[in-house]
């Protein structure tokens, strides 16, 4: 008993902070690694639809992305109300996607060109005739796989 | 010169730093991940290769067509999104052998045995002025019909759902492959005929 009572009679010590910093240097690097800054600034609004059956896209360096929809508010001044394309940073036609394609290609490995895939992030007001046109060109720039950007949808029975 | 002794700096602000960084790394960190629905596009036919170097009947074809006002045209008649995925299940499967479903035929796969599968193809068309959501709600609902037959094939023989089985173990893999060829995600897009006077 009296060894109990001696280490209480010694009074509060404060904890040992040194590792402290460690341990918050190292909380910092796994956020500062995992972190993806988004690359593109969006131009145009893009509400993508709402899905059931959709499959998680892996390996986002095998990604290429293209927007359709509507120009900003502050842009539809100059670009107008119609849905537009934007290809990285700038708006663009359905006959700038095959440089676009050939581009993303070169930038990749050779092993990993055939697994390109193209994500198409689309508002789901858009009209399906620009769509089918950024689809024919797809297919003349050999593109094939492509993935209907779509959020997961949730179910409702499982919410009641 | 009074020589001085080098100060050791003061640590005790460093996890402060360390913490302001974090939180900013917190804040800004997105973990979203992509989703989306998965398709193969076909590759442009050769200069003047005959498009249809096979007959398909036309009972093994199941017409779905999306108008400008996103009304859907099933085979016979307009019906709501929500029935679609029946309907393509029953199309495919085709259990009573009926005239107006799709045919079968036989088909040998390491898992599954020889058994009899459809003929059938999916022919998807819409208009230019279909909304997207609307296509891609479509897409969805073929996607999901040809997708539980999947997983009730997989349930009957082996009691395992199609979506749990990991595509990484080898095993399992052709399990996928084998239930893929019997159901295939037979969806043939048509160019988009402008029929709404957009």
């Amino acid at each position: 008993m009296s060894k109990f009572k001696k280490a209480s009679t010694k009074g509060l010590k404060s904890i040992n902070t040194a590792s402290l910093p460690d341990i918050v240097f190292m909380l910092l690097f796994f956020f500062m690694v995992t972190t993806v800054m988004r690359e593109t600034n969006l131009k145009v609004s893009v509400i993508i639809p709402e899905a059931t059956e959709v499959k998680k896209l892996e390996k986002k360096s095998l990604v290429s992305f293209i927007y359709i929809g509507k120009p900003h508010r502050n842009l539809q001044k100059t670009f107008g109300s119609e849905p537009r394309i934007q290809l990285n940073d700038a708006f663009a036609t359905h006959e700038d996607i095959r440089d676009f394609i050939t581009s993303e290609r070169e930038q990749m490995n050779e092993n990993d060109q055939k697994q390109m895939t193209v994500s198409l992030k689309i508002d789901q007001d858009t009209r399906m005739g620009i769509v089918t046109d950024v689809k024919l060109e797809l297919r003349k720039a050999s593109a094939l796989k492509i993935n209907y950007s779509s959020r997961k949808k949730v179910d409702e029975a499982l919410l009641r | 010169m009074a020589r001085r002794e080098i100060q050791e700096i003061n640590a005790g602000s460093m996890a402060d730093i360390a913490f302001l960084l974090l939180i900013f790394f917190l804040v800004a960190t997105t973990m979203d991940i992509d989703t989306g629905i998965s398709r193969l596009l076909p590759p442009m036919p050769e200069d003047e290769e005959l498009d249809d170097d096979q007959e398909i009947r036309e009972r093994n074809v199941f017409v779905v067509l999306i108008n400008k006002d996103d009304d859907l045209f099933v085979e016979d008649g307009f019906y709501d999104v929500s029935e679609l995925k029946e309907m393509t299940k029953k199309f495919f499967l085709n259990p009573n052998d009926a005239d107006d479903l799709s045919e079968k035929r036989e088909l040998t796969t390491e898992y599954f045995g020889t058994m009899q599968v459809s003929k059938g193809v999916i022919s998807l068309r819409n208009d230019i002025g279909t909304s997207y959501g609307k296509y891609i709600a479509v897409q969805n609902e073929l996607a999901a019909a040809v997708n539980e037959l999947r997983d009730e094939l997989c349930m009957q023989r082996f009691g395992r759902r199609y979506n749990n089985l990991d595509p990484l173990n080898e095993q399992e893999a052709n399990l996928i492959a084998d239930a893929k060829k019997v159901f295939p995600m037979a969806i043939s897009e048509a160019e988009p005929k402008s029929v709404g006077g957009n």
